[in-house]
């Protein structure tokens, strides 16, 4: 057992730990503190993989902006325990089944397929760690410049939209 | 240096979206069941990582930043949505946001 085999398995049961929490929780709030502990798990498997970039945008914006506008939006509606239903009829007769097959099928596939096999560390994976994310800053603004800029349009529009729907009705 | 097999990834990052669809379906919330969606994201975020390091690729690190930013987006406008419906049906159950259930 190596380190890197610790380090994942103790962050990837933070991450699964934090995603059954989101679901037993009752409280909005819960959910929303174990979704972060499920993000910061993440970041953590992603300088794992050696993406550093990726593990800092994550922190910065997924567990920085977005879990505060949730949390934010939890405290403005003032959202209480959650108020529990009968589920669908249709759950134990199609449901389960098509999630047994589902998983089953999945497994079959991972265990027979060639990237089952396959190390995540590619070639000389340590000189290349450390630039990684100069490679990327130049991959992003010469090969991907327009969806870059697209992107910021699209930010543009998400911002006035929110704005419009969420103003005091008149 | 890095020894743990791609295919652990890939079955973190199918757990991680099963629980992400669970939850969708079985929370009554409407703020949680937003917050199974960026779950999801996030699963498929890690499938791409993965992948990207066991191909020594960067596209797919470019793929995870679009689907970050665009994840943040769409919380932005989602979570406006939200607090509309709450102005004005005064319920975060979307049992009782049922005008178009047939």
């Amino acid at each position: 057992m190596s380190v890197p085999f610790i380090l994942f398995f103790l962050f990837a049961l933070a991450a699964v730990a934090g995603a059954i929490m989101l679901i037993v929780a009752r409280e909005p709030i819960h959910s929303a503190l174990s979704l972060i502990l499920v993000m910061v798990s993440l970041a953590a498997l992603y300088l794992l993989l050696g993406a550093e970039f990726i593990a800092a945008v994550q922190v910065i914006v997924y567990a920085g902006a977005i879990m505060v506008l949730f949390v934010f939006v939890i405290m403005l509606l003032n959202a209480g325990v959650e108020q529990r239903t009968n589920l669908s009829k249709m759950a134990p007769y199609a449901g389960l089944p098509l999630a047994v097959v589902l998983l089953f099928g999945l497994a079959h596939w991972m265990a027979h397929s060639a990237i089952g096999t396959t190390v995540a560390n590619g070639v000389g994976a340590p000189t290349q760690t450390a630039a990684s994310t100069r490679l990327l800053s130049e991959m992003l603004f010469r090969k991907y410049l327009f969806p870059f800029e697209a992107t910021s349009i699209l930010i543009l529009i998400a911002i006035l939209g929110a704005l419009v729907l969420a103003r005091k009705p008149e | 240096m890095n020894v743990v097999p791609i295919s652990y990834y890939l079955v973190l990052s199918a757990i991680l979206f099963g629980l992400g669809v669970l939850a969708f379906v079985f929370k009554r919330n409407i703020i949680t069941i937003f917050m199974s969606i960026e779950l999801m994201l996030n699963a498929v975020n890690l499938a791409f990582v993965a992948f990207a390091r066991a191909h020594n690729q960067l596209d797919g690190l470019v793929f995870v930043f679009f689907v970050i930013v665009v994840a943040a987006a769409e919380s932005a406008v989602g979570l406006a949505i939200i607090i509309t419906i709450v102005q004005n049906r005064q319920t975060l159950n979307v049992e009782q946001v049922d005008l178009l259930k047939f």
